[in-house]
């Protein structure tokens, strides 16, 4: 199942303003891992994933989804396989009710209506969040957010799950909920976050940005326990890897 | 424009004014009994109404009050509580007020005698005003109120209103709460670092609403991610499926002709002469 | 600014209410055009903002009252003409219905007074041509001043035309004109520095955003400026017909209350009328009670025969009597219905 790799070669962005984004940044995943992305705020992350389904195009280098570099032309399927959540969960609820967001990508592919009806029902579930369908987005937890977001993208049966920081504002039940819920996933999965315990809890794979360029790729626990390298990317151990300082 | 004293600047308007919105926005789970009115009946109604209503002759106090029932009526039966929409229409009436205010200083011509007391053109035109006032905002809060905001989006869709118009009627419902919650933050970060000012500096307000404007730029943005990440290519569907039944063309029809003969027959007048009649 | 309902008369509502939704049809046309999915959410977006910023005051100085910002010129600016009257609608339509801040039968006027003045008349003629080709932070403030002045005195204009052409107020269209127009010059000057500070602080940040406006209005001006004509040309043609319609008997009005047979109506209240005057004879409570006509100070013999055909109000006992009765059947209905209310709430709890 080779065809669900991301490619990544050779990126480069640069804001209209002159702000280099990112730079000569190459990396691949293949089919099924779960990949943390992490590094400093204004590292690069946000830019990089809005690259993963064509809502940036790269001004040099390419973005492959399966086989195909994102292109304008097969912009709508590579859409169609990268379900992209993002960081506020009220920017990805546009619609009045739950029910209609979860129905947005669906009905935008041109989906027949029943067909459309059983997918939403179906990623709702996933989420556990039947209850939620007819309640607007404003009338919702914050973790009830969380989950109606991740259905949002569930529903159009996404190959890869891209999650931009996917734990912040949640309070730590609803955060462990959310853990609970992506470790039964087996899309492949790409998280930015700042959030490492959850980096370690979710994914075996890391890759560390720090000024547009990807500065360590490795097993999640290798590039953990390597405290310069952290230290020199603005990172700090997961709190679990810490100790309990009445260890000492 | 709202001339608002200077207490109720800031920002306990904007606050009460999202709040009460979103109390509008009643769960569905509970059901109410017009629920199953289509939102078009309703919308045709109220529209037939306001209409009515608005097309009584100045004078004519007695005429319009079988119209009371209307709004009355509708109501009871969907469990509204009419202090609720009685203290927004509070809020609002100033306008119609100030206006009126001059029928009584313009037309002071004698035109009925209760006792002792004259009363002039100009008082019974400004009641009337004031009544049709009530009569006419009542009914459109009770238009959304009763029907949802997104099911009437949707009705305004099916009576052929334009899809950018409507879609955007959409998204602004929605991110009201959200721009409100964050001009709200940012008032109150204000007022707590400004002792003893009633109200905000012009200059603190530039840089205030500058900043909410581009806040309101980046969300803009981001919900464009969102939204072109799930297929948008301009248009926004909606699922909702409106069954108009015989009710409905019923509930059109029979509201419709009531305000009809209310509007052709003075009603009161008639029942008055009947009574009388009967009783004399 | 907001009109209500209560202030305007079927056909002006109605004259108005055409002339919008024929506006919005074409904004919305022109808006397909050349669609740019950033639009959408971004005329959403503002329109929040709008909202939002018009709730929050500012004082002014010296003066104690409060104002706030003028919504239609910034979104012109920032969205260009079609989308930002669509937007402007949009606003009034959600005041409307859910503060009642202005009417649903207004809100053709309201659209027409505070959308269609700045987007199509004060943004392009105006702040279009002094903020110019290559617009400088100095340009923009000082058209988008002057735009938002304008576009607010061309509003208070329509207000009070569409007020007078309906009939409901007494006050002359002159005592009107002087009231409305010093006072919303005055709020006007005041709101035009607000939004054109408030629009050059965008330019300030995101030149960018203020450039994606001027790519939509830039082209097909000249069809636009057809369609603003015969819009015009419509409005105008509506308001004498509506005027004339209210002002005399022989309009609109004059259909209704033939179609009604409301003449024939006049006999029994005459009657009702001599048989009050037998009660009044008889109980003696209110003896001086009824309709005086004689008594009226008939100060200008045309103003009262306009209006004398309209007055009905307590055109005799039998009016009060009846108006009374209605009110309490009405109260009882809703009484009723409030009781069958709660004992339908209650069963199912059982």
């Amino acid at each position: 199942m080779s065809h669900h790799i991301v490619e990544v070669k050779d990126l480069e962005y640069v804001y209209p303003d002159g702000t280099p984004a990112l730079k000569d940044l190459s990396f691949t995943i293949l089919h099924g891992e779960s990949v943390g992305l992490v590094g400093a705020n204004g590292a690069g992350k946000s830019t990089l994933l809005l690259h993963l389904n064509g809502c940036l195009f790269p001004q040099s280098g390419t973005v492959r989804i399966g086989h195909f570099p994102i292109t304008r032309k097969n912009i709508n399927d590579v859409r169609r396989r990268v379900g992209m959540v993002f960081q506020d969960p009220d920017d990805q609820l546009f619609m009045p009710r739950v029910f209609d967001d979860v129905a947005f990508g669906p009905l935008n592919l041109g989906m027949p209506r029943e067909e459309v009806k059983s997918r939403v029902i179906e990623a709702l579930r996933l989420v556990s969040a039947e209850h939620l369908a007819y309640r607007p987005p404003y009338k919702i937890s914050g973790g009830e957010k969380r989950a109606a977001a991740i259905a949002t993208v569930l529903s159009m049966s996404p190959d890869l799950l891209v999650l931009d920081e996917p734990s912040s504002g949640l309070d730590p039940k609803s955060r462990r909920q959310l853990i609970g819920l992506l470790k039964n996933f087996n899309h492949t999965k790409i998280i930015a976050t700042h959030d490492l315990d959850l980096v370690m809890d979710l994914c075996e794979r890391t890759i560390v940005i720090n000024a547009g360029r990807v500065t360590a790729d490795g097993p999640t626990m290798k590039i953990f326990r390597n405290e310069a390298l952290l230290e020199a990317n603005r990172l700090e151990k997961p709190l679990r890897m810490q100790g309990c300082p009445a260890d000492h | 424009m709202k001339g608002m004293p200077p207490e109720t600047c800031g920002m306990s308007r904007l606050d009460s004014a999202v709040g009460s919105m979103k109390d509008q926005d009643r769960p569905a789970g509970r059901e109410r009994t017009v629920r199953c009115i289509d939102p078009r009946a309703m919308l045709i109604t109220t529209f037939i109404y306001i209409a009515v209503v608005t097309s009584f002759e100045k004078f004519d106090l007695l005429g319009l009050l079988p119209l009371v029932i209307y709004p009355l009526f509708i109501m009871e039966l969907n469990n509204l509580s009419p202090g609720a929409i009685g203290r927004k229409l509070l809020y609002v009436s100033p306008c119609a007020l100030m206006i009126g205010i001059f029928n009584p200083l313009f037309d002071n011509r004698v035109v009925l005698h209760l006792g002792s007391l004259a009363v002039s053109g100009g008082w019974i035109s400004f009641t009337v005003l004031m009544v049709k006032f009530v009569l006419t905002a009542s009914a459109a809060l009770i238009l959304a109120a009763i029907c949802g905001f997104d099911t009437l989006c949707v009705a305004l869709e099916k009576l052929k209103m334009p899809k950018v118009f409507v879609s955007q009627l959409l998204f602004m419902h929605r991110y009201i709460f959200l721009t409100a919650d964050e001009a709200s933050r940012m008032v109150r970060a204000h007022s707590v670092r400004s002792f003893r000012r009633k109200g905000m500096k012009i200059k603190v307000f530039g840089s205030l609403c500058g900043q909410l404007l581009l806040r309101t730029l980046d969300r803009a943005l981001r919900i464009r991610h969102a939204m072109v990440s799930r297929g948008f290519r301009g248009d926004v569907p909606l699922i909702r499926e409106l069954k108009a039944g015989k009710g409905d063309t019923a509930f059109v029809f029979l509201w419709t002709a009531f305000f009809i003969i209310a509007r052709c027959f003075n009603l009161p007048q008639l029942l008055g002469a009947f009574v009388m009649d009967k009783f004399a | 600014m907001h009109m209500a309902d209560a202030l305007i008369s079927p056909a002006v509502g109605g004259a108005l209410w055409t002339a919008t939704a024929g506006l919005t049809a074409w904004s919305a046309k022109k808006l397909n055009e050349d669609f740019d999915d950033r639009k959408v959410p971004l005329m959403g977006a503002l329109g929040a903002f709008v909202f939002a910023a018009q709730m929050i005051n500012f004082t002014i100085p010296a003066t104690g009252s409060s104002g706030h910002l003028g919504g239609g010129m910034a979104l012109a600016v920032l969205l260009g003409p079609y989308a930002a009257f669509l937007t402007m609608a949009s606003i009034l339509t959600i005041q409307s219905l859910f503060f009642a801040d202005g009417g649903l039968l207004a809100l053709g006027c309201n659209i027409f007074n505070l959308g269609f003045f700045p987007c199509f008349i004060a943004y392009p003629l105006i702040y279009k041509k002094i903020a110019g080709e290559n617009p400088s932070a100095g340009k923009i403030f000082a058209g988008a001043t002057l735009a938002s002045l304008a576009g607010l005195q061309l509003g208070a204009f329509g207000v009070v035309v569409e007020t007078v052409a309906s009939g409901i107020s007494d006050l002359p269209f002159s005592t009107f004109l002087l009231l409305m127009q010093p006072i919303h010059g005055a709020i006007g000057i005041v709101e035009g520095l607000v939004t054109a500070a408030v629009i050059t602080f965008v330019w300030k940040a995101r030149p960018e955003v203020l450039l994606l406006a001027e790519k939509s209005s830039a082209e097909g001006f000249s069809i636009k400026a057809v369609f603003v004509g015969l819009i015009a040309a419509a409005v105008i043609t509506g308001g004498i017909f509506s005027w004339f319609a209210s002002v005399h008997p022989d309009g609109l009005e004059w259909a209704l209350f033939h179609a009604s047979g409301k003449e024939e109506f006049r006999n029994p209240e005459e009657s009702a009328h001599s048989l009050l005057a037998g009660i009044q004879e008889k109980t003696a409570v209110m003896p001086d009670y009824g309709f005086k006509n004689s008594r009226t100070v008939q100060e200008d013999a045309t103003a009262s025969e306009e209006q004398w055909p309209a007055v009905s109000i307590g055109t005799s006992t039998a009016g009060i009597v009846g108006g009374g009765l209605t009110l309490f059947f009405a109260g009882l209905v809703g009484f009723l219905l409030r009781l069958i209310g709660r004992s339908r709430q209650a069963s199912p709890g059982r």
